[in-house]
């Protein structure tokens, strides 16, 4: 690649450069208007009476002597005890990404090498069933799983969020599978390996790409859950997303905006750091499968 | 690959969509041809804290109870609710027909039928959240490539901030900023020229922020899967390319996008099936006044205070029937390419 | 009427309630409570945990609603009670999951007043605890710098805020909760029965509202939108209140369950703190009853578990709202319908509802269908896009719709 970037004319290297800048400020302005905003109080946040409010912090200065207070985060992570959440949170992520990129890769490479009428069937099947509301899916489950006595515990939202995921999963995984040649696993089927063997000598050293990022979808989908986890989660087991929409109040009773705000800011910061310690191993691994066809 | 060891491969993932998914779907399906039985209903004393007593109509329990016990399933109606006003409004699409004389009136009157109203929203909305989510997507990709290694990684970062950033909080706060006061409806008002210019009053300004939020949303999607694809692009095609003297823009046509065509399917396929079913702008924008999805009509019909769930289901149906529609296009082109890469 | 005996019977009640000690809660069946998560049902939920001798486990989540049926049902249910409203208690009736309470009245039920007893024919369905209306709150200040007075019909409503426009001192004086949907349906409701609307033919679930009282209910809210924030159809009242505290508005229908913390939250402006008032819900069209409805708060026991385990979910609910888990710190979460509770200034507004005759949000089977239908079709009219009669015929036929699904209509 980086040729490829050296040889670029210059204008179209601005451009380009210009562009990611825009970009940027598109995908990042609003989170850092938060991150701001976070540390102000509700008036100043949604800054009614005037928007430079938002900025200034007039309110929180006239209610804490600063243009920024921590009240929100103290309210949130001390008084409701929000790390719970984010510790159910982190239960659920770990086991629905592994569970779902286990099941998911076997299922994903076994449809991409299958020639027969079938895998096509069953793709679509799977495209069919990720057509389904989830919210219907879930209003489905609570009468059985009530009964059932598994209601309102991790794992079950874990199981649940896993098979949604699963159409998904499969489909990313089988695009990517299908970009891999199928030499490669036909050569060390003739070299006498069975097809498990040729799976994890040739295929899993080169499967990173496909499955970190379709790891990274399932983690944003469970860490991002509300549906399932609002409506089969019990109070104490209950994960971040459905937390902080309680922070929000309802119709007839007033809630703490300033706490969800707070919990969304912080819990994004775990994965910055995530994000920032594994930045090489994130790059690499999405480029370290690079296959020359 | 031979049938058994497909089958072993293929066994955990193919058991957890069955349970969780297919049985859920027949029972859905079940429930969307029967209705609750009919009520029978008696005139009571009701007695309240506040006001006393009035004379109040009630199920009478024990009847009803006894319909129930001989049919659990509920009464047959077939295709009833698929044909009821809050559905397809057959009756009412017939009555249209004939009363209104010219096809204008005939649609105009037809936008006072809520499935209907919601059918325009949704298609307009995927039709051009779709692709601009795969072009804008595909952009991101090429430009963040050409990036230094070292920006790559906070690039990456910063760019999936749109899908981290919980919707129920990043709505909230788009919803704050593109008010009136807010600071890009303030923005807005300044361009506009109009100190009463505002966003949120109007349907048509409503829609154009719902697909904005869309693309905005669901870029990082196409950005991520485009991006790892592009780190699989054989080298050599493209230094054939280049030798052959092809320009910056022949490459990206002729080699980097053939190469990322599968993705760019699935891309597609995932994107048409999630904008059909696009509900969350909807509720963050507060947008029911203005627009109103299927699956806001499902979210409706389970979350008031009496939950319909036969319409509910009926509704999920069309959903899937829908997006099965939608999507034949490119399903016909995926069973050609299956059939041609065997 | 209720709300003054129980102010005469709370002074009395102060000094009876010394001589009863702290009251044990034994019981020796399980208990589990699920319920919405406000501060009011959290203290009663945390009140029913002190008793002893079995597991007492609450679940209060925002969800409840939809989790609430199923919970109930099966045998045993996970949960042996729900706490509901009265539009919400319906649900759970119509799938009859909920138990008569009339025996464990009788064995336990000593202390509970007659008047929070829910009851349905004969059987007793839900012991209330709390009220909540929705009433006037306004800015004193404002209004006497405009030089009116504090309306008391919606027609000086709108005189009102005029007046404020008209001189220059607020553009937008108006709030109001007319998000379309729940709200909107809510305000609407709220306008029918002040104008002596009722929503069904007496005794059927026949849809009554495309009436006089229906075409004017839309359009007193037409002319009160004229002076509401442009983005009215988007404001929940969480947004409303926003507006109000910060100086947007002066003038609105409003939650009595949110007067307590109007003006408390961080930094709202000094003249709203100071300028807040509260009064009686507003008459319209020269009717002598409140354009407001009443809501009640209780809990109920049920069906589907041993007797058992009724009887101690009634102590250990009935421990939840004693009298004496009133506090310095419980009394303002809420207007509880407990004998003793003294009403603090900010309930005024709910019990001036309740001496007014306002009348309690419809409990009937169909009226949560009928509710979603004016939600989803009442905010056409709103925006000019229709006629009043078109709105309330589309109403209708939205709901005609889903009560002959539902079995209420052949």
């Amino acid at each position: 690649m980086a040729s490829r970037a050296q040889r670029m004319p210059k204008s179209l290297r601005i451009a380009s450069s210009l562009f990611v800048l825009f970009w940027f400020i598109l995908a990042a302005f609003p989170f850092a208007w938060t991150v701001w905003g976070s540390f102000k109080v509700e008036l100043d946040f949604f800054s009614i009476a005037d928007w430079t409010n938002a900025i200034t912090g007039e309110r929180t200065q006239a209610v804490y002597g600063s243009s920024f207070t921590d009240t929100g985060y103290a309210g949130a992570w001390i008084q409701e005890e929000f790390w719970r959440n984010v510790l159910n949170t982190g239960i659920v992520c770990f086991f629905v990404v592994t569970i779902s990129l286990t099941i998911g890769t076997l299922g994903g490479y076994a449809l991409s090498r299958s020639t027969y009428n079938y895998t096509f069937w069953l793709l679509i099947t799977a495209l069919i069933f990720r057509a389904m509301p989830p919210i219907t899916l879930v209003a489905g489950y609570l009468l059985p799983f009530f009964e059932w006595n598994v209601w309102g515990i991790l794992p079950t939202t874990i199981i649940v969020l896993v098979a949604i995921n699963q159409p998904f999963t499969l489909w990313m995984l089988h695009s990517f599978f299908k970009n891999i040649p199928s030499e490669l696993d036909e050569s060390a089927k003739v070299d006498g390996c069975n097809q498990f063997q040729a799976f994890r000598r040739v295929i899993i050293p080169v499967m990173w790409p496909g499955v970190i990022t379709t790891g990274l979808f399932s983690f944003l989908l469970a860490y991002n859950d509300f549906a399932v986890g609002a409506m089969l989660l019990s109070e104490s087991n209950r994960t971040m997303v459905p937390a902080i929409a309680a922070f929000l109040g309802t119709t007839q009773t007033e809630g703490n905006v300033m706490f969800a705000v707070a919990a969304v800011v912080s819990a994004t910061v775990p994965l910055f750091i995530l994000v920032m310690f594994f930045q090489r191993q994130i790059v690499g691994g999405l480029t370290a499968g690079a296959v020359k066809g | 690959m031979r049938h058994k060891t497909f089958l072993w491969f293929f066994l955990p993932t193919g058991l957890a969509m069955l349970l969780f998914i297919a049985l859920p779907i027949v029972s859905v399906v079940t429930q969307s041809i029967f209705a609750p039985h009919q009520a029978v209903l008696i005139e009571v004393e009701n007695c309240t804290p506040l006001v006393g007593c009035t004379t109040e109509t009630t199920i009478d329990q024990e009847a009803t109870a006894q319909l129930r016990a001989e049919k659990p399933l509920g009464r047959f109606v077939g295709l009833g609710i698929y044909f009821d006003r809050g559905h397809l409004a057959v009756t009412e699409m017939k009555e249209l027909w004939t009363t209104t004389d010219s096809i204008g009136a005939f649609l105009s009157e037809m936008g006072n039928l809520p499935f209907y109203r919601a059918m325009a929203f949704t298609l307009t909305f995927v039709a051009v959240v779709t692709p601009l989510t795969i072009v804008l997507g595909l952009i991101i990709a090429l430009a963040i490539n050409s990036l230094h290694r070292h920006l790559k990684g906070l690039m990456i970062f910063f760019s999936l901030l749109p899908m981290i950033v919980t919707p129920l909080i990043g709505s909230l706060i788009l919803f704050w900023m593109v008010d009136s006061r807010g600071v890009i409806g303030s923005a807005l008002v300044a361009l506009a020229g109009d100190p009463d210019f505002s966003l949120k009053a109007s349907t048509g300004l409503m829609w154009v922020a719902l697909m904005v939020y869309g693309v905005w949303h669901a870029a990082p999607f196409a950005f991520v899967v485009f991006y790892a694809g592009l780190q699989t692009l054989p080298g050599d095609q493209l230094e054939a390319a280049q030798i052959d003297g092809a320009t910056r823009w022949q490459q990206v046509k002729y080699v980097v996008v053939p190469h990322l065509m599968p993705l760019v399917t699935f891309v597609a396929l995932i994107q048409l099936m999630d904008n059909f079913k696009v509900f969350e702008p909807i509720v963050g924008f507060n947008a029911a006044a203005h627009a109103q999805s299927l699956s806001s009509f499902i979210y409706n019909d389970l979350g008031g205070e009496t939950r319909q769930l036969s319409s509910a289901s009926a509704t999920s149906v069309i959903t899937i029937i829908g997006v099965a529609i939608l999507l034949s296009p490119v399903l016909v082109r995926t069973w050609r390419d299956f059939k041609g890469a065997r | 009427m209720f709300f003054r005996k129980v102010a005469i019977a709370s002074a009395l009640a102060i000094t009876a309630a010394a001589g009863s000690a702290f009251a044990d809660c034994e019981i020796n069946a399980r208990v589990s409570i699920v319920g919405n998560e406000f501060a009011a049902i959290q203290a009663v939920g945390a009140a029913a945990q002190e008793c002893t001798g079995a597991s007492v486990e609450s679940n209060l989540t925002s969800e409840h609603q939809t989790i609430n049926v199923a919970g109930l049902s099966g045998n045993p249910s996970e949960y042996t009670t729900a706490i509901i409203a009265n539009s919400s208690i319906v649900a759970l009736m119509n799938e009859d999951v909920i138990r008569p309470l009339n025996d464990l009245v009788e064995k336990h039920g000593d202390g509970l007043q007659a008047s929070q007893l829910i009851k349905i024919g004969d059987n007793i369905m839900a012991v209330a605890f709390m009220a909540n209306a929705q009433h006037l709150m306004f800015r004193k200040d404002i209004l006497e710098q405009a030089g009116v007075e504090v309306p008391t019909t919606y027609e000086e409503m709108l005189e009102v805020a005029n007046a404020i426009r008209e001189q220059g001192i607020m553009q937008n004086p108006v709030g109001g909760a007319y998000k379309a949907g729940w709200n909107l349906a809510q305000e609407f409701n709220n306008m029918f029965l002040g104008y002596g609307g009722s929503h069904f033919n007496a005794g059927s679930a026949e849809p009554n509202i495309n009436t006089e009282a229906g075409v004017n209910a839309l359009n007193m809210m037409k002319a009160l939108s004229e002076y509401m924030n442009p983005d009215f159809l988007t404001h929940d009242s969480n947004a409303t209140n926003a507006e109000y505290r910060a100086g947007n508005v002066a003038i609105m229908n409003m939650w009595g369950s949110r007067a307590s913390q109007q003006t408390t939250t961080e930094g709202v402006l000094e003249e709203v703190v100071a300028g807040h008032a509260i009064a009686a819900p507003l008459t319209v069209g020269g009717g002598s009853t409140p354009a407001s409805t009443l809501w009640w708060d209780g809990w109920t026991v049920g069906k589907n578990i041993s007797d058992a385990e009724a009887e101690a979910t009634f102590i250990a609910m009935k421990h939840g709202i004693r009298p004496e888990m009133l506090n310095e710190e419980t009394s303002p979460l809420a207007v509880w319908l407990i004998e003793g509770y003294e009403p603090t200034d900010d309930a005024q507004g709910v019990f001036a509802s309740a001496q007014m005759g306002t009348t309690p949000y419809p409990m009937l089977p169909y009226m949560g269908l009928m509710h979603s239908a004016l939600g989803n079709e009442l905010a056409d009219f709103m925006q000019g896009k229709e006629s009043a009669e078109q709105a309330l015929a589309d109403a209708e036929a939205a709901y005609r719709a889903a009560a002959v699904e539902k079995g209420f209509l052949e």
